[in-house]
């Protein structure tokens, strides 16, 4: 493949159960080398998209290419060249980490299979756990074991499914720096995830709800995009006012951060009115960056029961 | 494509060490294995195939020479009969065999001594309350020779001629109400049958289902991995598991209950693959059909109480109305005890045993290929 063509790239994918839509016309590109951010609440539509990315689901309707192959007729090949870690620990958790990763290495057909498997668990550092069973691993060794299970291939694209629920702030770390080591490598990720603070790490974002693709870029452009202003009140008691501050015109969202309450609205004149409304003396008002998370929350509002 | 390829020797081979693995680590599971044989072996055999002894027997004797009291004490060394009463009349005798108070009445006749003694070999008559044949053919087979025996012994001195020539006295048996005897021989080779029935069909049952519980389905089913390397690794193990048990029954059938073996082993063990395969391949059907364990679980219980109860195991198959026959025909157990049955105790040869092997043939060909239609390669 020539370095320029798009690693993913579909184009009105669909994918209904029974009456219910769960990628609704979806399109998308990812660059190879990216990591791609895959938002949205529950039920939008990520796993699923992600499913019918590596063939675990047969899209309803749509075209698209994965790694420049068909997704409906070439999927045989597809998963020869992509690593997929599925939202719940899906190895054996009676066998131990050494024979899970030889199994997969197996299934490959990957030459030389201990030599990989120990280089692999060296580089993960699992290489103390290799004769543990993986059902007595803890969330974070899991999440390890997974992710060194869909490397062993040396597979272009990884699709990871939500792959830091539950895990420690420090395995997390551990985690995004092998992510960000693989794409240095030139491998490419598409991430979905709930965490805010991993959406600032990808280069590139996309936000689903109800199927639907309600924005996407990197996270600047999003926020951009979003045409959201962001007023930040501190002072005492400060989530007292949060009440009074919803039925004010012009006030989207009414968000607290420890002892600041975030206000947010489309029109800055009308924002901006309705915060110098506040006992100036009590609280002190002052505009500030747009957050994410309300940008993607708002979006949600707009967009509730819209399909 | 040519790198993907149709089916693979070493992936069917990584799946094959897999189940292996997993199922050494599944103690209870594996006990399970080969606790179910042993302890089928010993309920059924020892329940259903019980060789009774000490069964309550009244003497009828019309004569009380040496002879009919040689006879009557050796009845009673046998084991076999317990004389608990002695009667005067064949109205008593009926009365007792119909009140079930004895099983047998032995009928001494009139100058039984002198006859004997003359060489004008009298008459025995022993009757049997044989409604339970199973219960009444062991001593009624063990009394002719019994009686012939004791009688050796006394026919001593001057006598001794009588033992040569023709035998010296008659025995007519006489087992009423159920004159049709069915040996008890077959229902050890018969369990056979039905534990691999069980076991295979529940365990392979298991196998699929399972891996779709434990979400490790959606890893596999990401791999490049293929339906019939999954299907044959899954079931290479277990055609093994049913090996081992087969060794345990027939142990256990020769040494527990002296099963006579006089058919080629060899020749059982070859042909048993095929109907192993069979029930394996039942089993990964069920276990793509079913949504989880549970269900996979009564599929085989489903399965097996039909084997178990047409397949002339439980009862006579020829008893049966044509359309339970014709049910029966289609189930690899039916065939398969008409195959042991017929090795072991008949010693037939292979020329004799086709007209069951087809059957399980087709009925292996045909599970398996809905098995690997119905293995889903996606999860909608």
């Amino acid at each position: 493949m020539t370095s320029g063509a798009p690693v993913i790239e579909v184009r009105e994918l669909t994918k209904s159960f029974g009456p219910n839509i769960a990628v609704n016309r979806l399109s998308i590109q990812v660059e190879a080398g990216e990591i791609y951010g895959f938002l949205g609440p529950n039920g939008s539509g990520k796993t699923t998209f992600i499913r019918m990315l590596c063939g675990l689901l047969r899209p309803d309707s749509g075209a698209g290419t994965c790694l420049g192959y068909d997704l409906f007729r070439e999927g045989d090949l597809i998963k020869l060249q992509i690593g997929y870690l599925a939202q719940r620990f899906s190895l054996y958790e009676d066998l131990s980490v050494r024979e899970n990763l030889h199994f997969m290495a197996r299934i490959y057909r990957l030459p030389r299979v201990k030599d990989l498997v120990a280089e692999t668990m060296e580089r993960l550092g699992l290489t103390r756990f290799a004769e543990q069973l993986a059902g007595n691993l803890s969330g974070g060794w899991k999440q390890r074991l997974a992710l060194a299970a869909c490397l062993l291939h040396r597979p272009r694209l990884l699709l990871l499914d939500e792959p830091t629920a539950g895990v420690d702030p420090k395995a997390r770390r551990d985690f995004w720096d092998e992510i960000y080591r693989l794409a240095a490598e030139g491998v490419t990720s598409l991430i979905s995830t709930h965490y805010m603070d991993e959406a600032e790490r990808c280069h590139r974002l996309a936000y689903l709800a109800y199927g639907k693709l309600l924005a996407s870029g990197t996270a600047a452009e999003v926020v951009a995009a979003s045409g959201l202003f962001t007023w930040t009140i501190t002072g005492e008691n400060v989530h007292l006012l949060a009440a009074e501050l919803k039925q004010k015109p012009g006030v989207e969202l009414v968000a607290p951060f420890g002892n600041t309450l975030h206000v947010s609205g489309y029109d800055p004149e009308i924002l901006r009115a309705a915060v110098a409304d506040l006992d100036q003396t009590r609280y002190s008002c002052a505009q500030s960056e747009v957050d994410l998370e309300d940008v993607f929350i708002s979006l949600m509002n707009n967009n509730r029961g819209d399909h | 494509m040519s790198h993907s390829g149709f089916f693979s020797f070493l992936r069917f081979r990584a799946v094959i060490a897999k189940e292996f693995v997993q199922m050494r680590r599944d103690r209870v599971t594996f006990a399970m294995m080969i606790g179910i044989p042993i302890v089928q072996m010993v309920v059924f055999g020892y329940a259903i195939n019980s060789d009774p002894k000490h069964l309550p027997a009244a003497i009828l004797a019309a004569d009380h020479s040496v002879f009919s009291r040689s006879i009557v004490a050796a009845m009673q060394n046998s084991g076999y009969f317990r004389i608990v009463s002695t009667v005067a009349t064949e109205a008593e005798a009926n009365f007792l065999i119909e009140e079930g108070e004895v099983q047998f009445v032995l009928t001494i006749p009139e100058q039984f001594g002198r006859c004997l003694v003359r060489g004008e070999q009298p008459t025995l008559l022993l009757t049997a309350d044989a409604t339970d044949p199973a219960a009444t053919s062991n001593a009624l087979a063990a009394f002719r020779l019994v009686a012939e025996a004791a009688l050796v012994r006394d026919l001593q001195g001057p006598l001794a001629y009588l033992r040569r020539g023709p035998p010296s006295l008659q025995v007519i048996l006489h087992p009423s109400y159920n004159p049709e005897a069915i040996t008890q021989y077959n229902i050890v080779p018969g369990l056979m049958g039905v534990v691999l029935t069980m076991t295979l069909v529940i365990i392979t049952g298991l196998a699929i289902t399972r891996e779709r519980e434990r979400g490790t389905m959606e890893n596999l089913l990401a791999t490049p991995v293929k339906p019939l390397e999954v299907m044959l690794g899954k079931i290479i193990p277990y055609i093994l598991v049913g090996y081992v048990q087969m060794g345990v029954i027939m142990l256990a059938g020769r040494f527990l209950f002296e099963v006579p073996m006089i058919g080629n082993l060899w020749l059982l063990l070859a042909v048993s693959l095929l109907f192993i395969a069979a029930n394996l391949g039942v089993g990964l059907t069920f276990s793509t059909l079913a949504r989880n364990q549970l269900q996979a679980v009564q599929m085989a219980f489903f399965f097996f109480l039909p084997s178990i109860l047409l397949s002339g195991f439980m009862f006579p198959f020829r008893g049966m109305p044509i359309w339970a026959q014709w049910i029966g025909e289609t189930l690899p157990l039916t065939h398969y005890l008409r195959i042991v049955r017929g090795i072991l105790l008949k010693g037939n040869g292979l020329a004799q045993l086709m007209p069951n092997l087809w059957p399980i043939a087709i009925f292996l060909l045909i599970s398996l290929t809905v098995g690997l239609t119905r293995y889903r390669r996606t999860l909608d």
